[in-house]
This record gives C-alpha cells, structure tokens and sequence, in this order.
C-alpha cells in the first residue's frame, strides 16, 4: 500500500511535460486521478489502489505512467495480477522492470494487461483473440466455465468499474516476443 | 471465493481511496505557464485575433468564439430551433428545418469546414453536418446566419462531412451507418447486414457564386461505417481520404464486434475520376426524396424544396476511381498535412499513428501492389503506401492538425494528451495533457495550406472538476495552448456549449470586414414588409388575419387591435423599421404556443398565433432597445365569432370616447 499512497501526490510525468512552462516546479497530472470525489463509483485504478492484493501492480502502473490513462473515461479491461502473480516471475523480474531504464518493457507488458472496451466474463469465448493497447493479442480459453488468458493465467475474481472492469488473473501475462 | 474476494476488493477500495488521493496537485501555477494570462488577455474594448467557428455538437448549432479570449459570441442556429432568435418558429425559418421526415426541430452537429480559395480560408462560408437525420448546412459568415440546409438521400448518420477541398468545389457527405437503399427493399432481418446493407458518400457541389449546394453525385459502397474524411491539396488535390471503421460489418456490439480486424481502411476516392464517369454517364439516376432548403436574404423567408433524383456511381462500373489503404484498429481521424503529400490515420485502438505517402499511393497503384479487395474494391498493401508510423505516440489516437513548420499535433483519447510530432521523420516532439480526454483539435488554419498556427485548442469531451460545479449536467471545457514555440504551453481553459467536435479558426480580419450590420429596408423584397408606419395595417382573408407591424423606437403599429375573433389565425408580420446596427426589436404575445420574434433592423418575420380564448391580450417588444423600451406594447382584443365588432387598428388614436368625464 505504501507506493499506492505515494502516487497521487506525485503524478506521472515526463522529462517533456515539465518544460511546459516557466513556473513549472513540477508536471500536472493530464487525468482524472486526481479529481476529488469520493462519491462516484471507483475506476479501476481506485480500485486497484484500494485491494492489499494489487500493491505490485499498482506501484508498476505509476512506474510505467498509466495512473493517467487508466483513471480517464475508457473503457477498459484490465487482466490485473496480484501480488501473488508478480512473486511467481522469475526472481528480480519485477524489480528490474521498475528501473527507470526499463519503462518502455514494463510499459509494454502492463498495456498488455489492458484491452480498450468492457470485456464481460459472459462475453469470451473458446479460442476468442482480444488485442491489447500495446498492439498484441491475447487469447482467452474457456473449459467447463472456467476462464484462462494465453493458457497460463485463471480469472480469479471479476470487479466492475466506473470506467471498465477488472480481471484479476493469478498470473503476469508477458506480451509474445518478451 | 470469487463472491468473497470480491467483496474484500470494494471494501479495501472504499477504505483507502479517499486517503489517497486526498493530495491534489494541479493548480494554475503547475500546469499553465507564468505568462499565460498576457497572452490570453483582450483588453476592454479591444478584439481577438481569431475567430473559432465551433460545433455545437448535440445542441445542433454552431458557436463562435475569440480567440485568445475565449469569449463567446454567438450560438448560431442551425439545425436545432433557437426561441431566442425566433429560429425554427417563425413562418420564415421554420421550412429551414424541413426534411423527408416532415419538421425535424434537432439534430447533432459534428464538424467544420470554412470555404477554401487556392486551398486557403476566403472567409465565405461555413459547412457543417446533421448527424442525425443526414443534413449539410452552409452558415453565411457575412451575415453569421443559416444560409442553407441541404438533406442527403440514401444516407444514415452522415458524420463522414463537410470536409472540403481546396477550391471549395466539393463538400463530402459520408455514411456512418450503413442501411439498406431505398431502392431495395429495406424491410429486411437486421442480421442481414452484411447482405442488404449498403454505404454511401456524396459529393456536393458548392457554387462559385452563391455557394448554392446541389448533391453532383453519390457513389455507392460497401456496408463499412465512414468516419471522417478530408480532401487532398496541392498535389493530390483531385482525392478525398475517407477514414473507415467497421470493415468487419458487425450489426451488434460493435464495441467489440468492430474491433476484431487488425486493419480496417483509409478510403483514397479519386474524385476527378467520378467526375468523368459522371460525364460520360456511367451514373444511375436514383429516385429518392429529400429536401432542399435556402434562406434568401432578400425576402428574409425560406423555401423548402423537395428533390426527388440523385446520380449513382458504382465502383464496379467505375474502375480505378477508389482504392482502400489498410490502417490500424478503428480508423477514427484522417487528415492530410499542408503539403497534401502526407495522409495521417489514426487508429483509435492502434498502438502508433501510420501516415501514409499520397506519391507511394500513386506508385502503388500504378504498380497494381495489392494485396486483394474488399468488396470489389483493390486493397493496396500496408507497407507499399506507408511513409512511417509514429511509434508509442500516447493512447488512442483521434485526431490531428498541422502548423507551418512541418509539425503535426494529435489528440490522444485515452491517454488524455496532445501529442506534437514531426511529420518528416515522425519524432515526437513533446506531449501535454488534456482535461480531460481530448476529442478534436484546432489549429487556425490547420486543415489548409496555409496554416495560421500561434495557437491549439483541445475540445474535450470530459470536464468533471475543471470549473465550479453546476450539478451532473456540466459544460464542456477547451484548452488553449501556444504553440509558437517548440513546446506547448496552457493558456486558457474556456467552457462551450452542447459537445464541440470539429472547430476551425480563421483570422479575425478575413471575417469581421464583410460583416452586415442591418439589412436595407428599400431592398426588402419580403411579400409582407411594411416599408414604414403608413402602410402599417390589418387585413382580413377569410379566418386570415394579417398584421402587417413596424417596431421603432419605441412602439409598435398598430398598437391596438380589434375585430379579431376566435377561430381566426393570425400572422404578426413584424418589420423592424430601424436602420441602425444593433437594434433589433423583439415581438412576444401573451400565450403564444411558440416563441418571440428577434427581428434585425430592416427585416421582416411573421409569427403566427392562434388564439384559443376571448379576451385582451398583451403584446411587446422583447428585446430592450431604448429607454422606453418598457413602453413598447399594446394590446389585440380577441371577440366571440357571433359578435360584432369591426376590425380595426391604431396607434395613438384609440382613446377613451368620454375623457373628460372621467376625470
């Protein structure tokens, strides 16, 4: 929870964005995530922020500067793994993907997590292919009722969002080429 | 389990977002540059460097504003009724919103785009689209009227429009929604789609002169959905780029059922060509029904006219007139650079912005490099048309405008954004948020040879916290950014009206010099003007009553009316006397089931009004145009049909019979 508690204060920016303008001291937030209100229903990122289970992916997700993205309208999927699913990559995975130099890789793998439209669980189908905002596809399997994203990560839990819906998957889906 | 976590999720998430996000950090000193407010500052008294001619989107009308004030103008009405200026109730304007469907009082107005000379603004006139119910619309920018409205047959959901080439000779009209012609029969399974619906676009030519539109020709498609188009300039003047989603020809769901090619199309439509064939008769003569409707200036009245034959080209008939590029997930924008070398489409889902090469597309089908067709229709290949993709430029590519300096600028959807880029080797150049989600982009000049460039501005479609809230209804929010420099700076967030799509900008100069201040009364050529207090009368033809009115400072003539009784209409020809700018006069009638009249100096409009009960009813002038313009009234006397009283009518005559005694 520690990094969630951190990222509102410090929104996504980019070398580009705080030459803005001369009294620049630090880059604006370009989305919602930091429109106060507590009344609506949460977006997937407030979501996110606010399960135990998600601090890896939401300290990757304002690593990678998606914080922005994924609080704006939508509408989005998102195949979100837990901390669990994080621990199962290969030791030092994840902390390598969160050095500065690797953004553009960890970029690219979370944006493999997203699909820009709501994707019911009612709505896949066997064999069904879904392209992702980093351009690649992923491919859905569903046996006896049971859900599997590229034959490697089970939907374990489905929560629906102002702005879309979560999946949460037991596994990091790595984007084909990685 | 699924249930239990799930529960444990919202619970932790209603726990801690509050405590998160409770830090809010922009303001105005961390996202708007120091000297912002000197440049967006017009000073009492003083003008705008540009006017921002602005869709109104689901208001149905157009608004203007200054640039870089921000300030608002004018709503101009256009394809929506307008009470306050009388626009859609007065007998004059109401065949302006006629259609095939009879009165048609809404609709939904997506784009812009100003007449070009040479492929320059002229300052002329102003198209727009009715997204609805399909209509094009010419707004006069001389009298910042609605000039013209023109229905499109064999159309549904025309948002593929008004983009116009660089001689104004063509505006185009493209279909969203694919439908079964009217020729066909249309009453057909809605799973048939792909069998029995087809698209259109329509090419609608603009007179030199007049700027009269008349539909030239329509040719016929495939059931894609057309999105937004733009026309070739300079060198690939003779084409229009046409931006096509839906090639999967999905009936349901298109949220995902649209999504599943990995490229749809850019259309490249060799319009010169369609010309030929049109000549040399390759066209069908369609029967169809629409309505055609103009405003003259000179009766100050509009006339509905309903049309009954359009040309038809089929492509099958037509060969090398159109050619499809592929391009990335859901084109959306489709926009050609001040060159006209350079086509940029942008996927709204796609990952990068391809643009394509109008010389390599020539090559390409000269070479024949196809990689099919679709539908008949020769596919090139990707990559024998691509000039580059602009890789990671942001999510959600929309569209995009140019300045003189080669650079291009996109709004990113999704990722909340402009994104400045250069268009000769495709390096982004910088990026700056929106708030929030951008839609359209407008740069003056951008669409043009010419651009003006100095300034951007972002329409968006969301705007939550950005101004004191008014409820869940809010309005929309635009920002304004320089971009004189390399990076672009905020200057201004400024709220608009309905749901801005497309906008242009044009030099204040080019617009403001040629703007009528009153109409001449001597030129009138309304069949009911009264040219002055004199000839101010009341006519009965049959249940008829005419008034023919004059409103002057300050009163009206006649001022009492009687001799009018129940089971009569009557038609208040109101003329506006005053030959000075700035004074219109307003005409309202107790229990009118309609609105007022806003009548322009030397002008003429007519309200007509039923009465329902016996009685004395007030009338007045609406709009203050003088000190006694609280004096400006009267009153019209509405009698049982079986009693007598002669019609009559004064002003200033009408006095009590015994004065004195009363006093």
């Amino acid at each position: 929870m520690i990094a969630a508690l951190v990222f509102a204060c410090n929104p996504p920016a980019t070398e580009n964005k705080s030459e803005g303008g001369n009294t620049n001291q630090e880059a604006p937030a370009g989305g919602q995530e930091a429109v106060q209100d507590n009344d609506s229903q949460k977006d997937v990122v407030k979501i996110a922020v606010g399960s135990a289970d998600h601090s890896t992916l939401v300290a990757a997700l304002k690593q990678a500067e998606l914080v922005t993205v994924l609080s704006n309208a939508g509408p989005f999927t998102v195949f979100a793994p837990t901390n669990d699913a994080f621990n199962k990559l290969p030791k030092g995975t994840v902390e390598d993907l969160m050095k500065p130099e690797n953004k553009a890789k960890l970029q690219d793998i979370l944006e493999y997590h997203v699909s820009v439209g709501v994707f019911k669980p009612e709505m896949f189908s066997d064999g069904q292919s879904i392209n992702q905002a980093n351009s690649k596809n992923i491919s859905l399997s569903v046996k006896d009722g049971k859900i599997m994203v590229n034959n490697q990560a089970n939907i374990v839990a489905t929560i629906p969002a102002a702005n879309g819906i979560i999946h949460v998957v037991d596994a990091v889906l790595l984007p084909p080429g990685n | 389990m699924r249930q239990s976590e799930l529960k444990t999720l919202s619970l932790l998430a209603i726990a801690f977002a509050t405590t998160v996000f409770s830090c809010k950090p922009k303001n105005v000193s961390t996202t708007t540059s120091g000297d912002a407010a000197e440049k967006v500052y017009v000073a009492p008294g003083k003008y705008d460097e540009f006017y921002n001619f602005v869709s109104g989107g689901f208001s149905g009308q157009m608004t203007v504003y200054g640039i870089p004030s921000g300030r608002l103008f004018k709503v101009i009405p256009v394809f929506s009724v307008d009470p306050e200026k009388g626009y859609g109730y007065s007998e004059e304007t109401k065949p302006m919103l006629n259609t095939s469907h009879g009165f048609v009082p809404w609709d939904d107005l997506h784009h812009i785009a100003l007449s070009e000379t040479d492929g320059i603004h002229d300052g002329r006139w102003a198209f727009a689209n009715g997204n609805n119910t399909p209509r094009l619309a010419r707004v006069d920018m001389k009298t910042f009227r609605t000039a013209e409205i023109l229905e499109i047959p064999n159309s549904a959901g025309n948002h593929s429009s008004p983009f116009i080439t660089e001689n104004s000779e063509y505006v185009i009209a493209g279909t969203r929604f694919a439908v079964p012609m009217p020729d066909t029969d249309t009453d057909v399974p809605i799973n048939t789609y792909k069998d029995n619906f087809k698209a259109t676009i329509s090419l609608i030519s603009v007179d030199k002169e007049s700027g009269k539109m008349n539909i030239a020709f329509q040719i016929l498609l495939p059931g894609v959905d057309f999105d937004l188009a733009r026309a070739g300039k300079g060198k690939s003047h003779g084409w229009f780029f046409v931006s096509c989603y839906n090639t999967e020809r999905a009936n349901t769901l298109l949220e995902v059922n649209s999504a599943k090619n990995d490229k749809d199309f850019i259309m490249a439509v060799n319009w010169k060509k369609a010309e030929e064939y049109v000549k040399a008769g390759k066209g069908i003569k369609k029967s169809v029904n629409y309505a055609h409707n103009t405003y003259d200036e000179h009766t100050h009245s509009a006339t509905s006219v309903m049309e009954k034959e359009v040309i038809m080209l089929d492509p099958k008939d037509c060969p090398d007139m159109i050619y499809f590029m592929p391009c990335p997930k859901n084109p959306h924008g489709c926009d050609t650079d001040p060159t006209g070398e350079y086509i940029v489409g942008s996927g709204k889902l796609a990952a990068v912005i391809p643009v394509f090469s109008f010389t390599k597309m020539l090559d390409a089908i000269d070479k024949k490099t196809f990689e099919g067709n679709y539908a008949g229709i020769p596919v090139l290949k990707y990559d024998a048309v691509l000039h580059g993709e602009v890789k990671k430029p942001g999510l959600g590519p929309l569209h995009t405008e140019f300045d003189a300096n080669g650079n291009a600028y996109t709004s990113m959807f999704v990722s909340s954004e402009v994104v400045k880029w250069r268009v000769s080797d495709l390096q982004v150049l910088d990026r700056v948020p929106t708030y929030y989600s951008v839609g359209h982009l407008s740069v003056p000049g951008g669409p043009t040879k010419k651009p003006w460039g100095k300034y951007l501005i972002a329409y968006n479609k969301i705007t939550k916290d950005r101004y004191l809230p008014t409820g869940p209804e809010l309005c929309q929010s635009a920002q304004l950014y320089d971009i004189s420099g390399d990076k672009m700076k905020m200057i201004l967030d400024f709220p608009t009206i309905g749901e801005p799509h497309y906008a242009e900008a044009i030099p204040a100069d080019m617009v403001s010099k040629n703007s009528v201040k009153f109409f001449k009364i001597e030129e009138s050529k309304h069949p009911y003007v009264t040219m002055g207090e004199k000839e101010a009368k009341v006519e009965r033809k049959g249940n008829e009553v005419h008034v023919y009115m004059t409103a002057i400072r300050s009163h009206l003539t006649p001022d009492n009316i009687e001799g009018v009784k129940l089971g009569d209409i009557v038609y208040f020809h109101v003329t506006n006397l005053e030959q000075d700018w700035d004074v219109p006069h307003g005409f309202a009638i107790k229990g009118a089931n309609n609105a007022e009249l806003l009548v322009m100096p030397g002008e003429t409009q007519t309200l007509a009004w039923k009465p329902e009960k016996v009685g004395v009813y007030p009338i007045y002038c609406t709009d203050f145009c003088s000190a006694l313009h609280q004096e400006m009234q009267g009153y019209i006397r509405i009698s049982a049909p079986n009693k007598n009283v002669p019609l009559q009518f004064s002003t200033g005559t009408n006095q009590p019979k015994f004065e004195e005694d009363k006093f």
